[in-house]
């Protein structure tokens, strides 16, 4: 019996222990696949604007037969990312090519666009959503009769089982149509596909912040009311401060959720590697630009997909992770 | 006199804390008797009973000092139970002396199930015997002719007083030597808990029992030998007549006639 | 004495329209999931006939697909629940201080975290080094998203046994793992099983990890090792297709992709109020 407790304890060890070991390997796995690319562009990454553009860097009076082999090598391992020969990790880019004139161009990515456009489409589903979902939630708590607060709280929870994916398709089918008659500009837009982001993300603001809400004592609320605080005032000056940390780590939490999200998104946002001047331009977010070139992708775009991956994992971690502090720190 | 068990010099201090929850504490117990641990909140009755079968090991960091020690069935051959170490010595000490909870805690499974629990534990498995045992642990807690015919029912249909006297089934059919009762009637009815305390008398005739209440009554009615405790110290233990009809401190007097706690 | 009444009059004010907005957001909110529904309900029941479900994509069906987008979630689930649960009771059960509350952490923060960046870290460990997507891949990816949801059920769902009942099993003898075993997880027996449903629904519906681990297939296979279909991957790629068939089959494909979730759903929770009635 003394050996079946440690070995219980010990399998359970190593089981956390191994999510652990998931959790950074995913971290490590795609700094290492990110490396080459951060190697090349630095930090401009995040602030160049092009993607697939070739750009003079060398110009030489030297003309070698090498060279043009040299393209016709790449132009046949094009895409490929399983050859054996040009690992993807391997440094040398094949993107280099000399032209007769030896004028050597490179294409050179930049990271400037996808990254505007998640924070972009975020923010835009921000702003439609916490109102909605705060007043959802006040509805649910302080708001709705006895024999509502079931059916409208599991409607709420079953909008949050929708897969993403449907989303999408309703989106793109249904909604951007109506945005478009509304607002002009391109159905596939910044603001269709902020919109949908923010419908999808409702439902989980709304749930996490009415559980913060129902924290709240009722000693406390029937304290305000009893000094002729009107349903406003108490969520106003008692749920709302009580609650604080709660609505705050929703809403954060829920920001981080949006910025990866890709399939509510993916239909609806244009996938075009502009920044948008218009809310109803089309533009393109990180999540995207993975969701639409990783099959074929040339080698020096996959280095900066990798680099975007990272870039978004990162981002997306810190601010969740923000949102988890904020969590712990009402707890304590 | 024969004792189940004595405690000598005992100290406890709680993981973290600055200072000893238990100070330097003499008490022998006496086999088949009732010893009652009473005091206000926080004097550390609960502490030291949860000492006697090292559930405070559950939760790492406490520091013990001083011995505790159990004597066999004849009162010889003591063992300080503060030095046992190993998982199997612990797993017989808790045979040897069982517990009882304030809040009543049925495990979820069916009332045959809870009540062979620890009997399954040591390796019984025989059905006749299983019964057979059942049988005299259910009539001991004198549940026996309530819930002789849902022996397979689940035993979270049980009112709270009956979930009480199961629980004490399920400590009784391990046939401890001791008995340790913490606040076992706090958390239920007056007619449950007369009839729990009808119970311990009956069952000192078998074992000894240490029972902890912060109810003076109830310790005036059920028990031999009563210690009072204070801010852990042991202030006074007599037999139970002299405390509360002549004690010798003025802190036991005080807490007696209700001046504070 | 008119002072306060205009001072009344106006806090009444600020309130009825404040409820006003609130109950508007409520039915905002449920006017999008009725829309929605109805849109997949009508679209979906239009193009709904039996040859979905014996034919394979190949052929105009869904049959291939919905058997791989459960045989995928059923595979994760195999992976997951037992690791994700056992991970759970080291945290409660035994783990206490810096490490445990790190892994907490740390898995709370994945629940939320990017699932097309798990399918890319997936796709760099099983799907690069042996040359093609497939069916393993995939199963993985959706694991990963499991795992940390069943570790914070079991988590939460041992937090709310009471102590007394672990210190029950101690004192008659039992020894830690036989109180967890026997008291502990049976006591949140429902609880558990409602939380992995719903995190099965949860992964069942998912399409980002799988977009380039198992992608997904036309044909009927069995076979893991190459592509694999996908019902969430195929929507995707039918919507995006110009011809109505292919976007018809798709409004088909998500509307019974949406019965299977809400059924589950509906399961779990019709599970929990059997229990609470009780």
């Amino acid at each position: 019996m003394l050996n079946k407790e440690f070995l219980f304890k010990k399998v359970a060890f190593s089981s956390a222990t191994l999510i652990l070991l998931i959790l950074t390997s995913i971290f490590v796995m795609l700094f290492i696949y990110a490396k080459p690319a951060i190697n090349e562009y630095g930090l401009n990454f995040l602030t160049d604007a092009s993607w697939n553009k070739s750009v003079v860097i060398h110009n030489s009076t030297q003309n070698t037969l090498q060279a043009q082999q040299n393209k016709i090598d790449d132009d046949e391992n094009d895409g490929s990312l399983f050859s054996d020969d040009n690992s993807i990790l391997d440094e040398e880019s094949d993107d280099i090519s000399k032209n007769e004139d030896n004028i050597i161009t490179k294409t050179i990515f930049g990271g400037y666009i996808p990254i505007v456009g998640t924070i972009l489409s975020s923010l835009i589903a921000m702003v439609f959503a916490i109102p909605i979902a705060l007043g959802i939630a006040v509805f649910l708590s302080e708001i709705a009769p006895d024999f509502l607060i079931k059916p409208v709280g599991i409607a709420i929870e079953l909008l949050a089982a929708i897969p993403s994916i449907i989303y999408g398709m309703w989106g793109l089918f249904y909604f951007a149509p109506i945005l478009q008659n509304i607002f002009g500009g391109s159905q596939m837009s910044l603001l269709t596909a902020g919109l949908v982001l923010g419908i999808m993300v409702i439902p989980f603001m709304a749930a996490i912040t009415r559980d913060a809400m129902n924290t709240t004592p009722d000693v406390l609320k029937e304290s305000a009311y009893a000094l002729g605080a009107t349903k406003f005032e108490v969520v106003k000056d008692v749920i709302f401060p009580y609650a604080k940390v709660g609505i705050i780590g929703s809403i954060i939490l829920s920001l981080g959720r949006a910025l990866g999200e890709t399939m509510a998104v993916a239909f609806l946002i244009g996938s075009v590697f502009k920044i948008p001047h218009h809310l109803t331009d089309p533009t393109i977010s990180i999540p995207i630009v993975l969701a639409n070139n990783f099959g074929e992708a040339t080698k020096d775009m996959m280095g900066a997909i990798f680099y975007l991956t990272f870039i978004l994992f990162i981002f997306s971690f810190l601010v969740i992770g923000i949102a988890k502090f904020y969590f712990l720190r009402g707890r304590r | 006199m024969k004792l189940a068990m004595d405690i000598k010099k005992f100290c406890f201090t709680y993981n973290g804390a600055e200072s000893p929850s238990l100070k330097n504490i003499n008490l022998p117990i006496e086999q088949n008797k009732v010893t009652a641990l009473i005091g206000p909140s926080g004097c550390g009755k609960s502490t030291l009973l949860r000492s006697l079968n090292r559930i405070h090991d559950l939760y790492p960091g406490n520091k013990y000092e001083g011995k505790i020690k159990l004597f066999d069935k004849n009162g010889e051959n003591p063992i300080n139970i503060l030095e046992l170490k190993k998982e199997n010595e612990l797993i017989d000490l808790r045979i040897k002396v069982g517990m009882i909870f304030q809040k009543p805690t049925p495990f979820p499974m069916s009332i045959f199930d809870n009540v062979v629990y620890g009997l399954r534990l040591m390796g019984i498995k025989n059905k006749d015997e299983l019964a057979q045992r059942v049988e005299k642990s259910l009539k001991g807690s004198a549940l026996w002719n309530e819930v002789k015919d849902r022996l397979n029912k689940s035993a979270m249909g049980l009112s709270g007083g009956q979930q009480q006297r199961l629980c004490i089934a399920r400590a009784i059919a391990v046939e401890p030597e001791v008995l340790l009762l913490d606040e076992p009637t706090s958390a239920l009815d007056p007619i449950s808990t007369g009839a729990i305390e009808e119970l311990v008398s009956e069952l000192k005739k078998d074992m000894t029992i240490a029972i902890v209440t912060h109810n003076m009554q109830q310790a005036s009615r059920i028990s031999d030998y009563t210690a009072f405790m204070y801010l852990g110290n042991l202030i006074e233990f007599d037999k139970t007549e002299t405390i509360f009809l002549n004690p010798k401190e003025k802190q036991t007097e005080d807490y007696i006639t209700g001046r504070f706690g | 004495m008119k002072q306060n009444e205009n001072i009344k009059s106006r806090r009444l004010f600020y309130n009825k329209v404040i409820l006003f907005l609130s109950t508007l957001s409520a039915i905002v909110g449920l006017l999008f999931l009725i829309w929605i529904l109805i849109t997949l309900f009508l679209k979906g029941i239009d193009s709904i006939n039996l040859s979905l479900f014996t034919k394979d994509l190949v052929d105009g069906g869904l049959r291939n697909l919905i058997f791989g987008q459960f045989i995928m979630a059923f595979l994760a689930t195999l992976i997951g629940v037992p690791l994700g649960m056992i991970a759970g009771i080291y945290l409660r059960e035994y783990g206490n201080g810096v490490y445990a509350n790190i892994i907490r952490d740390l898995s709370d923060i994945m629940m939320s975290a990017p699932s097309i960046v798990i399918g890319t870290f997936v796709f760099i460990l099983f799907v690069a080094p042996f040359g093609s997507i497939n069916g393993w891949a995939g199963a993985i990816a959706l694991a990963i998203m499991l795992i940390p949801i069943v570790v914070s059920t079991t988590d939460n769902m041992l937090s709310l046994v009471p102590k007394e009942l672990r210190e029950a099993g101690i004192a008659l003898g039992a020894s830690k793992h036989k109180v967890i075993l026997d008291i502990v997880l049976r006591t949140v027996k429902i609880g558990l099983t409602t939380g992995i449903l719903l995190a099965f629904a949860r992964i069942i519906g998912e399409t980002a990890p799988l977009l380039f681990t198992s992608g997904t297939n036309s044909f009927w296979t069995t076979d893991l090792n190459n592509a694999f279909p996908s019902l969430t991957v195929s929507i995707y790629n039918l919507a995006n297709f110009p011809t109505d068939k292919a976007r018809n089959l798709a409004w088909a494909a998500s509307f019974i992709l949406i019965v299977i979730v809400l059924l589950i759903n509906l399961t779990g929770r019709f599970i929990i109020q059997k229990r609470r009635n009780k």
